[in-house]
């Protein structure tokens, strides 16, 4: 078998929901050993909001917390006991990196900080991830990604001229900010091997998501334009859109890049008799008359599936694309074909998906084997094997409650 | 030219063929401080074209677009369809740790500039491939633009209106999403290079980089059969075996829109939240009626669409009333669940940018300008961040390169440019 990646590395991930534990668990994929520390006392949020299995609920059911931990291990653990902070910090001294997406501060005040897991070990690697960063008039804005997406600008950039800004349901800043992290984090632990020093690396989630919104940015710091949301319409091309397709809610999206294609378009569409129209025989003039455009595509897609049209146009070299549910995603058979979706066994879930890398490495392919740890489930490996406890010693913090159980889940969460 | 020693790729040289499709990958590790060799074809990059504008002028110099994506790069002009075109960048191999490319699949082959040419040439050359569906499968060689992307990725149709079709950001992702994890793998090669000294392919695909940003949606269908949709300013619960669950999350305020969870059990935070708000509320007199609502006791499983909508509507009387800054500022202050929808305006005055020292000022000499850019999210505390260099003109380091580095004379460079090589 071909070594892994990361053989060898090991990780304390002390991260919890949406951005944080996504960056070890790329880490895990590729060989790390990672251990999350959880507590039933205060599970984290994707363990109680689901998607449940079944829809019934249940803290190890929920696959929102399975998405972002397979391949890790999952220990149980009180960081507000002294005790806990105490098995902490020799997780800290057994690991090469320290992840934190905790609320700012929150860290501090286990002694899990990076000055303090410095002490430790002082060429730890430690980052942070948050909304807005550790330090600033609002480093204590509330952490989860909808208020980051907010912060950002995306908001205002989603939905129509004429109607108010949408949600995004995805808060996305919590879905790019850890693919900014982790070569960063790569290019530390080559720092350190070359230097011998640790580091610390403090991530602002918000400044992630401003980054991808560059373009529009700059457009206002030189001239000053502030964008706005404008459908599904791009500044240089029509037509540029997403139509009505037979079925229900059903659409395809179609963007023509060039005269050429538009061409080819209206030859795929038999060339009916409203092309000739000079209004559609430009760019500028189907720029100017795009609603018009817009309802007269829609007459013809609205004929076919949505996969006849991106097959039809697609043949032709015309840029098309189903509009695809969470339902066609697990069809599709490019992602089939890159088989983005694995499916693993889990514990109280059972076999359910996995998502894999959007990336291919030729020679050493990533290994998602373990599905996502129940809370506390490796809890005797890690102790035992990891930190070498005794079983005496396991026995003393189950009864005093350091390590949790599923005895001290909140009543308002098991009752359901 | 200035080769940083102080920063995490210092010594790395990234030889960049990426049009707009992937060229984000080579900017993301240039932040780290890579010495990235953008090559162009003589006449420039086409990704030059894409607008924004510096002032509105198109123009291949004045692409904001360009400048951003570009930004720390060098550049030489370099046309591959020519027998010492390829020459000269099969010599830039040799000394390279990373080629990036964007064109479709089986053209670097075509003109034998595939990875397992250039393995032979440099067995520790890392080569990344960025593509919008990846280099094999149905789809390898579909057609796509930002919309399509998006729309195949899945995120489309959780953003809209219900009475329109979804829509897509009016910010272009898909490129963006496709040269971030173009990044992240070239970075997870790049460790086991160092390692080992093995070199390898990493083939991206775009499509999958957008399904992976799409939180839950894909784990609701997997649990519970429910293709999330969007649902203009609501949230769409999905609830197992009946309707979905709309809880609206944008609400008009006096000068805009807000963000705003309000929910019970369930979240960390959310019970706390809603209470606070509840009581900023009441001491103006407004939403009295949830004076003592028992936010812990609500189940999104079971809560009914009336009773949660009688709660939204009351808190929506009363955000009315108030600017998105006072909101924001209570929100800070209580650990309300509330953002303001910003713009862009607002992002570039936002006090909290500020103070991270998160905007970097470029100068731009042939412009006469200094232009403010969006800087690097993540505080590296060893080697601060720091601009390399504003993004290159065409063909702007082809002196640097072809001359001081390869050793080419005066005369011959006349003849690669006589021949349209360079």
């Amino acid at each position: 078998m071909t070594r892994q990646v990361f053989a060898g590395l090991k990780v304390a991930d002390f991260s919890w929901v949406g951005a944080g534990p996504q960056i070890a668990r790329e880490l895990a994929f590729y060989g790390a050993t990672v251990v999350r520390i959880e507590c039933h006392r205060w599970p984290e949020t994707t363990r109680t909001a689901g998607p449940f299995k079944d829809g019934i609920t249940g803290i190890n059911r929920s696959a929102f917390t399975a998405a972002y931990n397979a391949n890790k291990y999952g220990i149980s653990l009180d960081l507000n006991m002294p005790k806990g902070q105490e098995i902490a910090k020799r997780l800290v001294q057994w690991a090469d990196i320290v992840s934190d997406s905790m609320s700012v501060g929150a860290m501090a005040k286990w002694g899990l900080d990076y000055e303090s897991c410095k002490k430790i070990k002082p060429e730890i690697i430690y980052y942070s991830t948050s909304q807005m960063g550790q330090h600033g008039p609002l480093n204590k804005v509330k952490g989860y990604g909808f208020i980051g997406v907010s912060y950002a600008g995306y908001g205002h950039l989603n939905g129509w001229p004429d109607r108010d800004p949408l949600p995004l349901f995805n808060n996305y800043s919590d879905f790019i900010s850890p693919y900014c992290l982790i070569p960063t984090l790569i290019a530390a632990l080559l720092y350190r091997r070359k230097t011998g020093k640790g580091m610390y690396l403090d991530q602002s989630q918000v400044e992630v998501g401003v980054g991808f919104l560059a373009p529009a940015l700059l457009d206002y710091t030189v001239n000053g334009r502030i964008a706005f949301r404008m459908g599904n319409r791009d500044p240089y091309m029509a037509p540029h859109g997403v139509f009505p397709c037979s079925g229900t809610d059903r659409w395809v999206a179609i963007a023509i890049t060039n005269d050429e294609e538009w061409e080819s378009f209206c030859s795929v569409i038999g060339n009916p008799e409203w092309i000739k129209d000079p209004r559609f025989s430009t760019l500028l003039g189907r720029k100017g008359n795009e609603d018009e455009l817009e309802e007269l595509i829609g007459e013809w897609t609205r004929n076919h599936t949505a996969d006849q049209v991106m097959s039809m146009l697609q043949e032709a070299g015309i840029p098309a694309g189903v509009v695809q549910t969470a339902e066609d995603l697990f069809n599709d058979p490019q992602l089939k074909h890159r088989e983005h979706f694995r499916f693993l066994e889990h514990k109280e879930i059972g076999v359910h998906a996995y998502q894999s890398p959007a990336y291919k490495l030729s020679k050493t392919p990533c290994s998602i084997t373990k599905a996502a740890p129940c809370l506390g489930e490796d809890n005797e490996y890690v102790y035992k094997q990891i930190l070498g406890l005794s079983d005496d010693e396991i026995a003393d913090l189950l009864i005093e409650g350091v390590i949790t159980t599923d005895t001290d889940i909140p009543e308002v969460l098991c009752g359901k | 030219m200035a080769e940083r020693e102080d920063s995490l790729l210092s010594g790395c040289r990234v030889l960049d063929l990426a049009d707009e499709k992937g060229v984000l990958c080579g900017k993301l590790l240039a932040d780290l401080g890579a010495d990235v060799i953008k090559i162009e074809p003589p006449g420039g990059d086409f990704a030059r074209n894409i607008g924004p504008f510096y002032k509105d002028i198109p123009h291949p110099e004045k692409s904001l677009f360009w400048f951003y994506t570009n930004l720390h790069k060098r550049s030489i002009t370099l046309n591959l369809e020519t027998s010492d075109g390829v020459q000269i960048f099969k010599r830039l191999v040799k000394t390279a740790d990373f080629v990036v490319e964007s064109f479709e699949p089986g053209y670097m082959e075509s003109l034998g500039l595939g990875y397992s040419e250039l393995e032979k040439i440099n067995p520790r050359i890392i080569m990344t491939s960025i593509t919008p569906f990846g280099q094999t499968g149905p789809y390898a060689h579909h057609k796509a633009t930002d919309l399509i992307g998006v729309a195949m990725g899945g995120m489309v149709y959780i953003y809209g209106e219900m009475d329109r079709p979804p829509n897509r950001l009016s910010c272009p992702q898909f490129y963006f999403l496709g040269g971030l994890h173009g990044s992240t793998g070239s970075m997870v090669a790049h460790y086991h290079r160092e390692l080992t000294g093995e070199g390898q392919h990493v083939d991206v695909s775009c499509q999958q980089a957008v399904v992976l940003s799409l939180m839950i949606v894909a784990e609701i269908w997997d649990m519970l059969k429910y293709s999330y949709r969007g649902m203009g300013p609501f949230y769409a619960g999905a609830r197992p075996g009946g309707l979905p669950l709309f809880s609206q999350v944008i609400y008009p305020c006096k000068d805009g829109h807000v963000f705003l969870l309000v929910t019970g059990a369930s979240q960390a935070g959310m019970v706390s939240s809603s209470r606070a708000l509840v009581e900023m509320a009441n001491r103006e007199g407004m939403a009295l009626e949830l004076k003592d609502y028992p936010w812990q006791t609500i189940d999104a499983a079971t809560i009914s669409q009336e009773e949660l909508t009688r709660l939204t509507d009351a808190i929506c009387e009363f955000i009315k009333t108030k600017t998105k800054a006072e909101l924001s500022s209570v929100a800070l202050e209580k650990g309300i669940l509330l953002a303001p929808i910003t713009t862009v305006k607002d992002v570039a005055e936002s006090p909290q940018l500020a103070e991270r020292g998160f905007w970097q000022e470029v100068e731009h000499s042939e412009l006469g300008a200094t232009i403010i850019y969006p800087g690097y999210a993540i505080k590296i505390s060893e080697t601060p961040y720091q601009v390399q260099r504003r993004a290159p003109l065409i063909g702007e380091h082809n002196e640097e390169i072809y001359e001081k580095e390869l050793g080419f004379s005066k005369e011959q460079l006349v003849i690669l440019k006589n021949r349209a090589a360079i």
